[in-house]
């Protein structure tokens, strides 16, 4: 794992106005940073602009202001820089079924990145068309792939839609890919299947993946680092071991102590849900709806005022395991 | 004393061009009041077609045999009329997909009074909405959001209104249809917890179904596994989740890891293979073409649901470890 970032965000904030003139501020000042070969894991509740992220990372949302940079590059909206990006970092959509042209092969599908980045007649190993839809094919798992080459989406199962999806990333030799609940819809049994693929394409390709999701249990099977978000923000981020297994920001472990499979936390069910974007709270966003401050232990601290009225910086992407919260930085100093 | 729901050997096929499909082939399964019971399985396992014969909302060309027994009367058999007044007050469904499954064009107030109205026709206004705005707060969403459209609800508050609907009859029996599956983890808790709470004080049955069985580990007294129509392990929650007996249900247990487990780390348990097609079942024990441990045994006749400490499973090696 080389420890130049491939890509990565510096406080980028994206902010949409609604029909009403208010403008919602989906995000809020993120750093994230993805290493080749690494697996990053974006965590956090609908609303928490998790997905907002992953678009503005892939160039499909332009930041308000703030910036993306690719290979220490940043990334230019128009020309050939796009196209460029648009093979190297692509992105799997979370509904599989729904993604695939219905009326398109399996081959159709695959073939149509190609066709368009004109990547056939430039293959170093001079394949034919067909030879790269299979290779892509089979790198995703789908053997032997001629015999899926005339299939239509509706006679594929769950899991193979989505080995399809993937294959159709793989076919543009991307060094980076971005997965938005890649396995929410699906079953149970087949979910394993392909997070077994992420990880092994991960390890043979040396791809940087970033995966978003809402599941924990999928961030400790595959990813080595997590940053939850919060209402447009990063709140926690560092290593998978740390952020899941010593977690310092009261909502990741808030979070935490829901998940059905983690039996030995307590459960903290949060009231309510994740704020509106028009109405971002002041202070610290999550002082609202925070366990921590409303049982005392904030006060306790001395700082629940700064909890109410002073705001927090944005957590830099360093890699090391940071917390954006108060009461953590008075425990710590 | 009757059960709250008996299913005695259920099985539903449809008829399709193709023959008689096999959706459930003989499922016997009890919910007394106070329960919660849990179905697990995976799309196709025929769970979603088990619920809706409780309230005999299955399609036409479904044939069904077996009883299915709510508070002692067959749903099946029994006269339309009954079966009307069977329906929310007996016994209610929570659908899954609350979007799709509330009108978008009546206001929330207006349908949940809708089967109060129908099982009560004399009910005044007045009475109707002081019974809407006492299930409201049962469910725990604000009075001031009875006037509300389905669109101006989160995806939890939608749940939350198809829960005080199912609740407005004062029903014993609740079948809840994947109720938390488009929900984030926080209101997917908050919601579990809403729905282990009336059960604990208004003492009514709750059969959940879900993909999930962690999910129904957490909220759940028995889980019942379904693969390909059939149930393949019975027992506690703890039991099911914890040391599962079949080689299926430690399957899907496994695929919800246990966060901190080394054993998961960088190590996603997955399962090779598809569900069998239903009108092509393979001989023997379903699951044999992708249980790890099958024997050539396995393939010789289908496995009835053998006792195994405490609990059942359709498995001929249980036994052995």
């Amino acid at each position: 794992m080389s420890d130049a970032p491939l890509l990565e965000a510096e406080g980028v904030r994206v902010e949409f106005t609604t029909r009403g003139g208010t403008v919602a501020t989906a995000l809020d000042g993120v750093d994230v940073a993805v290493r080749p070969g690494e697996i990053l894991a974006l965590v956090g509740e609908s609303g928490s602009g998790k997905t907002t992220l992953a678009r503005t990372l892939v160039g499909v949302q332009r930041p308000t202001s703030g910036v993306v940079r690719y290979e220490g590059e940043p990334l230019s909206y128009s020309g050939r820089a796009v196209k460029r990006l648009c093979r190297e970092v692509q992105m799997v959509l979370q509904d599989a079924a729904g993604s695939l042209n219905p009326r398109q092969t399996v081959y159709e599908s695959v073939a149509e990145g190609l066709r368009l980045h004109r990547l056939v007649g430039r293959d170093s190993g001079g394949r034919t068309e067909p030879e790269l839809v299979a290779a892509a094919l089979s790198e995703a798992g789908l053997r032997p792939p001629e015999r899926l080459f005339l299939r239509y989406p509706h006679e594929l199962s769950g899991g193979q839609k989505q080995r399809v999806l993937i294959a159709g990333a793989l076919a543009l030799r991307p060094r980076l890919l971005v997965a938005d609940e890649p396995v929410s819809s699906l079953d149970a049994s087949i979910r394993g299947e392909i997070l077994a693929l992420l990880l092994g394409l991960r390890d043979s390709l040396g791809l940087g993946i970033v995966v978003v999701t809402h599941d924990v249990g999928l961030a400790w099977n595959i990813a080595d680092r997590i940053a939850v978000m919060y209402l447009g923000r990063v709140v926690e981020c560092g290593t998978t071991e740390e952020v899941l297994q010593s977690p310092r920001h009261p909502y990741t472990q808030a979070l935490l102590s829901v998940v059905p499979e983690i039996e030995e936390l307590t459960p903290v069910v949060l009231t309510g849900e994740v704020p509106d974007p028009t109405r971002i709270p002041g202070g610290c966003r999550f002082h609202p709806r925070c366990p921590a401050l409303a049982d005392g232990a904030a006060a306790e601290a001395g700082v629940a005022d700064a909890c109410r009225t002073t705001a927090l910086p944005v957590l830099a992407a360093t890699g090391e395991h940071r917390v954006a919260c108060h009461l953590a930085t008075a425990r710590d100093s | 004393m009757d059960h709250l729901l008996e299913l005695r050997g259920l099985s539903v096929a449809y008829r399709t061009t193709d023959g008689l499909l096999p959706a459930v082939r003989g499922v016997d399964l009890v919910v007394d009041a106070g329960e919660v019971v849990g179905i697990a399985g995976e799309s196709g396992c025929g769970k979603s077609t088990l619920a809706s014969t409780v309230l005999r909302l299955q399609p036409k060309d479904a044939v069904v045999e077996g009883e299915i027994l709510v508070g002692g009367h067959d749903v099946q058999t029994m006269e339309w009329g009954d079966l009307r007044a069977l329906r929310w007050a007996e016994a209610a469904i929570v659908f899954q997909g609350a979007l799709h499954s509330l009108n978008p064009v009546r206001r929330i107030e207006t349908q949940i009074a809708e089967p109060i109205r129908v099982h009560e026709p004399g009910i005044s206004d007045a009475a109707a909405a002081e019974r809407v705005a006492e299930l409201l707060e049962q469910v725990g969403l604000p009075p001031g959001r009875s006037r509300a459209y389905p669109h101006q609800l989160s995806g939890g508050q939608r749940q939350r209104v198809m829960i005080a609907m199912a609740l407005a009859c004062r029903p014993r029996l609740i079948v809840a249809d994947e109720p938390t599956t488009a929900l984030d983890v926080m209101v997917q808790a908050q919601v579990l917890d809403l729905m282990a709470g009336l059960v604990k004080d208004l003492g009514v049955g709750l059969m959940i179904i879900s993909h999930d069985l962690s999910v129904l580990s957490d909220v759940c007294d028995r889980v019942a596994v379904m693969y390909a129509g059939r149930v393949v392990e019975l027992g506690s929650a703890e039991q099911v989740f914890r040391s599962p007996a079949h080689p299926y249900a430690e399957a899907l247990s496994s695929a919800f890891p246990r966060v901190g487990d080394p054993a998961a780390r960088y190590a996603p348990a997955g399962l090779a293979g598809d569900p069998p097609d239903p009108l092509d079942l393979p001989p023997g024990c379903a699951f044999a073409p992708r249980c790890a441990r099958a024997t050539d045994a396995c393939t010789e006749a289908e496995p009835p649901l053998l006792e195994v400490g405490g609990r059942r499973a359709a498995c001929i090696r249980v036994g052995e470890r």
